[in-house]
């Protein structure tokens, strides 16, 4: 028997393959964009989506958690509803906005940054190679290759340094489910300081599907922060990839987090490919009901003399369900790496559950590297010690809900989007209440 | 009066039984001492009367100002005036000490009926009580307790009482720990706050603290009940004579 040969195919997969189908004749793009989708609708075929015997997916198990494939979009409006609900978290910070509604890039009054639209820029951008980011292997990265409906473009010049935060915004609008495949390229050229948010958001009680990828080249002596702000409906399914290559002497920080959706996988693939960077990639996840959220992390140094801190948190109520797996590998040549990945979940049910899945493959032998993993309730000690001030039981979980949430939030540089994302916490906390 | 009436207590903590039947009533005003040989009950007695969870009354009572406090959880008991300052004060990461502070002192008020401290009363009132105790403006935007020595920690307990204003303080082994320097600005910190309508109960298992803080009665402590009371000077004669001769009683 041939475990490659799987002769029955889920719905959702038949739905993926009959989609496909129907729309590769009116899919954007060129003829090489054309040959790129149908490589990876190749791979699909064979591979189906990913599943628990994939190690990378064990915990989510996109056969098992995607029923159906919805409709692709077609082109939404950004009426004044998806609007308010874009505004929800991120609404007082200072941003250049810019809306992919269903896939698509809205070219709207309020971006002052210099944008185009992907396919726009690829057939502008001969030099550019689709697909060659690192995660691109990836079943979900695959997937989004078939269906690409759009997204954007943008380049921050050579040491540039746009004085707002650019905000890309992935909205859903529509009144019934279908599904979205945005990709987005970001260059952020050599010396370059730019602070880019990606957020995600739709309607309740939708189950919209999302699959989106971005891929982001940063050049040397560049600093970049990226924020993902997760806010989706709560019956949406969404699957982002994030494959970032990283020059030489960059301060790189990357942030996940996640309120919204039923079933969220943050997938990030970075590669450090020049020596002397400092990256920090972190993620904050506020968990209630059946909420099943992953960040997978594949932390490549390929370059030595860097330095990564990877540190998530999650804090989980309900029968909420958190996933974290970290791997780094350090490369041979990639001596002088130092890299601590610390993962850290607070369960506020019994039936709460948390996977946490660090991994370390050195292959240098100059290197640090550690790694570790906790879940559990709220101290009882520490309670007992905030109520024996004359806190009440409920103030005092908060506070220290906070705290344990707080420290990496904490740790965003942006004055605006810290106390926007504390905000949305505490509001988060003051509903549980 | 008495402020604190403890009756016939009996505890269990994880089926063991700790406390045998302890009777105790302290004046209002009085800083009562208890001595007591380790694992004679002495902790047990400072969580319960904090309402500690895992800490089963099986018999007796727990009377402040006549009023049963068995049923109230820690919160309701701070409110009614209840402090204990901890043997190991806890770390609580990311809580700065003056949030922690404005917190506590805002809800205790607050069950109270009372209105809250305007910012400015506020920072004022800390800003005094740990002058008095050397504690730095840097360790009160530090977290609670985190990166503090021994001796910063119990003068962070006693900043909290002098802030908090308990009518029952309840000390436990508040000199475990200290060298004699640290000892004696903490012993000042609580000698400070002596006052006609403050209570104290100072668990310690030495008398050196009592040479510094001199309480006005002195209880032993045995075997779950109190087997001895007197004068300041029973501790003197049990740093004399040792614990020894309660050994065997209260069996």
């Amino acid at each position: 028997m041939n475990a490659e040969v799987r002769a029955i195919k889920t719905t959702a997969e038949q739905g993926l393959a009959t989609t496909y189908a129907s729309a590769c004749d009116t899919l954007p793009g060129d003829t090489a964009v054309g040959s790129l989708r149908a490589a990876a609708f190749r791979k699909f075929e064979t591979a189906g989506l990913p599943h628990r015997r994939v190690e990378q997916w064990k915990y989510t198990d996109l056969r098992t958690l995607m029923r159906d494939a919805k409709p692709l979009a077609g082109v939404g409006e950004l009426s004044a509803q998806a609007l308010a609900g874009l505004s929800n978290i991120l609404a007082g910070v200072d941003a250049s906005l810019v809306t992919v509604v269903n896939g698509r890039y809205v070219p709207g009054a309020k971006s002052d940054v210099d944008v185009v639209d992907l396919f726009k820029f690829l057939a502008a951008s001969p030099d550019y190679k689709l697909d060659q980011a690192p995660g691109s292997e990836d079943a979900a990265f695959g997937l989004n290759t078939v269906f690409m409906t759009g997204g954007v473009a943008l380049r921050a010049k050579k040491s540039a340094s746009p004085a707002k935060p650019i905000h890309i915004a992935h909205v859903f609008s529509g009144k019934s489910a279908a599904s979205m495949y945005p990709r987005s390229v970001v260059i952020v050229e050599p010396g370059a300081h730019v602070t880019l948010v990606e957020s995600f958001s739709g309607p309740d009680g939708i189950d919209y599907q999302v699959n989106s990828a971005l891929e982001l080249v940063i050049g040397d002596n560049a600093q970049v922060d990226h924020i993902k702000v997760g806010y989706d409906g709560d019956a949406a399914l969404r699957v982002s990839t994030l494959g970032v290559t990283v020059g030489a002497k960059v301060h790189y920080k990357d942030f996940a987090f996640t309120t919204g959706g039923a079933v969220v996988r943050n997938q990030t693939f970075a590669r450090f490919a020049g020596e002397h960077t400092q990256a920090t990639i972190a993620g904050a996840s506020l968990l209630k009901a059946k909420q099943h959220v992953d960040n997978t992390l594949m932390i490549n140094h390929a370059a030595g003399h860097c330095d990564s801190r990877e540190q998530f948190k999650a804090v989980l109520d309900g029968q909420s369900h958190s996933v974290f797996q970290g791997k780094i590998i350090v490369e041979p040549h990639a001596q002088k790496t130092n890299s601590k990945m610390m993962t850290r979940a607070l369960l506020l049910s019994d039936e709460a559950e948390a996977d946490n899945k660090p991994e370390l493959e050195i292959f240098a032998d100059d290197v640090v590297c550690g790694h570790g993993a906790t879940a559990g309730a709220l101290d009882p000690g520490l309670k007992f010690y905030l109520m024996s001030r004359g806190i009440h039981e409920k103030e005092a979980e908060a506070l220290l809900i906070q705290a344990f949430i707080g420290e990496t939030i904490e740790e965003i540089a942006h004055e605006g989007i810290r106390q926007a994302l504390m905000f949305a916490a505490l509001k988060w906390l003051g509903a549980r209440a | 009066m008495s402020l604190l009436e403890v009756k016939n207590l009996h505890v269990e903590v994880e089926d063991k039984k700790i406390l045998n039947g302890l009777t105790l009533s302290v004046e209002k005003g009085q800083v009562a001492a208890i001595m007591g040989p380790n694992g004679s009950g002495k902790s047990t007695l400072a969580y319960v009367l904090a309402g500690k969870d895992n800490y089963n009354v099986t018999e007796g009572d727990i009377l402040l100002d006549g009023e049963s406090i068995l049923e109230m959880a820690p919160d309701e008991r701070a409110a009614k005036g209840v402090f204990l300052a901890f043997q190991y004060p806890v770390e609580v990461p990311g809580v700065a000490t003056m949030t922690f502070l404005r917190t506590a002192l805002n809800a205790q008020r607050k069950t109270r009926g009372e209105p809250e401290f305007s910012t400015p009363d506020f920072m004022k009132l800390v800003r005094d009580s740990a002058a008095k105790l050397g504690v730095s403006q840097e360790m009160l935007r530090r977290a609670v307790n985190v990166g503090f020595s021994g001796g910063e920690k119990k003068r962070n307990e006693i900043l909290q009482m002098a802030i908090l204003q308990p009518r029952l303080a309840v000390l436990d082994e508040t000199d475990s720990g200290l060298d004699i320097d640290a000892l004696k600005i903490v012993a000042e910190g609580v000698n400070r706050l002596r006052s006609p309508e403050r209570s104290m109960i100072v668990i310690t298992h030495y008398q050196r603290l009592l040479e510094f803080i001199v309480p006005d009665v002195v209880h032993v402590l045995a075997k779950g009940k109190v087997v001895k009371s007197g004068g300041k000077e029973l501790a003197l004669e049990l740093e004399a004579k040792g614990y020894a001769e309660y050994a065997g009683e209260a069996a």
